[in-house]
């Protein structure tokens, strides 16, 4: 955005091209990912929404470069994407955190393993584990720590490797309400610390509005972007505020029914997760 | 901490039925081994049996007999000299087996030849092809617990969750740094697991490895281990002695199998905390 010479923060957009990715092949091919094309905006906390099972993670896969995409090309800096790389970082959905490991431990692996460990490392370390109140924890193992902690840590032991990008694949999937929102902030937070670049996939509504600068909505199975809409809502936002906000109802209303139209498709198309979102949208609007 | 740990360990109930039933069993056993003189009817397979005062007795005057502590001191050597090996070659085998195909392609296949065959099976091939009875008892020994480490680290390290390998990757980690603080460690459980299976395996071979192979020939009959003293008893008559030795290879195999799990439980502080 501002030199052409990209190499720090300005320079880590992410560009996808008319990907696609199909898994197996012959009779048995599967496409997942159809002519997708979407940004990633530098410096900005994009979240990716769409119907359960549409196709997401794959997008994710293909990002860190886990998989190569079918066609298409995703660009980062300008750069194609080949494999994995240290500048994204992806957090998954179910907790990666080492379990041999001691949370200080799983925080510090990056800066060990890229040989960075030194005063340093362990200040930014300590710095974030207070940020997301583990500094009692440090000593623990992750089976010791709570579905939230494990999720918080696990946040920490990214952050403190600085990645370009950050790829979270529904990170907070499975927490008890009250948890998620909490999750929230401490997330919120912690991007503000630094506004990297951030990818954030869900299929929680009240989560993506709180969260995103920019929001992607996906289609239905094989998966491409249906739109892009921009939530304007000031940070830092409150919870509280934004369920009053007329602004962000509007769009809430704005995603679920666009929401609602691909989980139909789905539906028709035969699938059981559309139904469960199908009943809620109708006892909401009715 | 620690004593009301131990007082929790040797009260209550459960161990209250432990000791009795242990208690009931010696009786039942007495008295079904010296049934003929009480009853003047030998019951089946007990009556033949001596019974465990006699044992006992036998036991006591072994205590002081150098000859019967160098049985033990023989096998405890052939087992941990057979599995201090199998764990030295096994565990880097399993380990390379899994994180390299070509050498897996290649190893494997003998691997899955050789394993199904009893190291009992190979006890007169290895009196033939090591110079001493001592190294062909081990031999087997080593046998006996190599083929379960080396399955159970490759199981171990080829169901490793992959996310821990991709988290690790996309955060800079070095092929070594993923092997040395990824594979290894989430691996290590496995071969905790196969070590203490392998172990147990060991004491079952290297009893009857000197049973067969006359207990070495460079200890003569003295220094035969445990099995050997076994095989010796029941030729020279002696049924006391017999069961003796089964008590010491029960007591020996316990030891060995504890020292396993806490040198275990040891090496993977993460495990008792789940």
């Amino acid at each position: 955005m501002t030199s052409d010479n990209s190499t720090s923060n300005s320079g880590n957009e992410i560009v996808a091209n008319n990907i696609s990715k199909t898994f197996g092949a012959g009779p048995f091919a599967k496409e997942v990912v159809k002519d997708c094309s979407f940004t990633i905006e530098s410096n900005k906390l994009t979240v990716m929404i769409g119907p359960s099972g549409c196709g997401k993670s794959s997008i994710i896969q293909l990002l860190a470069g886990f998989e190569p995409a079918t066609s298409g090309e995703i660009l980062i800096g300008g750069q194609p994407i080949t494999g994995p790389g240290k500048d994204r970082l992806v957090l998954f959905q179910e907790s990666a955190l080492f379990p041999w490991m001691t949370t200080w431990d799983n925080v510090m692996y990056g800066p060990r393993a890229r040989g960075e460990d030194g005063k340093e490392a362990a200040k930014q370390a300590e710095f974030l584990l207070s940020k997301v109140g583990l500094e009692a924890f440090r000593d623990k193992f992750p089976a010791q720590l709570s579905g939230g902690m494990q999720r918080r840590a696990e946040l920490a032991r990214a952050m403190i490797n600085k990645p370009d990008v950050m790829i979270l694949d529904e990170p907070f999937r499975g927490l008890d309400h009250m948890s998620k929102e909490l999750m929230w902030e401490y997330y919120a937070n912690l991007f503000e610390e630094d506004r990297n670049t951030n990818f954030f996939v869900t299929t929680d509504i009240d989560e993506a509005i709180y969260l995103a600068d920019r929001l992607l909505i996906m289609t239905n199975l094989p998966t491409s972007t249906r739109t892009v809409i921009e939530i304007d809502i000031p940070r830092p936002r409150i919870i509280d505020d934004i369920a009053n906000s007329d602004r962000a109802n509007e769009i809430k209303t704005e995603v679920m029914t666009l929401l609602h139209e691909e989980a139909m498709k789905s539906f028709s198309g035969g699938s059981k997760a559309a139904a469960d979102f199908l009943e809620a949208y109708s006892k909401r609007t009715s | 901490m620690k004593f009301n740990q131990l007082k929790k360990k040797f009260s209550g109930r459960a161990v209250l039925r432990g000791v009795s039933a242990i208690i009931m069993f010696i009786i039942i056993w007495e008295l079904g081994a010296r049934s003929e003189e009480m009853l003047g009817y030998r019951v089946p397979f007990l009556g033949l049996v001596p019974p465990p005062s006699a044992v006992f007795t036998s036991w006591m005057g072994l205590v002081g007999d150098p000859s019967y502590w160098s049985s033990w001191y023989m096998s405890f050597l052939r087992v941990f000299g057979g599995f201090l090996a199998a764990m030295i070659i096994g565990i880097p085998l399993g380990l390379f087996m899994s994180v390299n195909r070509t050498f897996y392609g290649i190893a494997f296949p003998s691997f899955e030849v050789l394993r199904p065959i009893p190291p009992l099976a190979w006890v007169p091939a290895s009196i033939i092809f090591w110079p001493t009875q001592e190294l062909s008892i081990a031999f087997v020994t080593f046998l006996g617990a190599f083929y379960t480490i080396v399955i159970n680290v490759l199981g171990g390290a080829q169901s490793i969750n992959r996310q821990f390998l991709q988290a690790a990757q996309s955060m800079g980690a070095s092929q070594w740094d993923i092997f040395r603080r990824i594979i290894f460690p989430a691996t290590l459980p496995s071969i905790v697991v196969g070590s203490a299976v392998g172990m147990g395996i060991t004491w079952e071979v290297v009893v009857a490895a000197e049973m067969i192979s006359g207990g070495g020939s460079d200890g003569g009959g003295a220094g035969g281990g445990l099995g050997f003293f076994i095989w010796s008893s029941y030729v020279g008559g002696s049924y006391e002695q017999i069961i003796v030795g089964m008590i010491s290879i029960g007591i020996a195999g316990y030891f060995s199998s504890e020292l396993l799990r806490q040198l275990g439980g040891y090496l993977t502080p993460w495990l008792k905390t789940r």
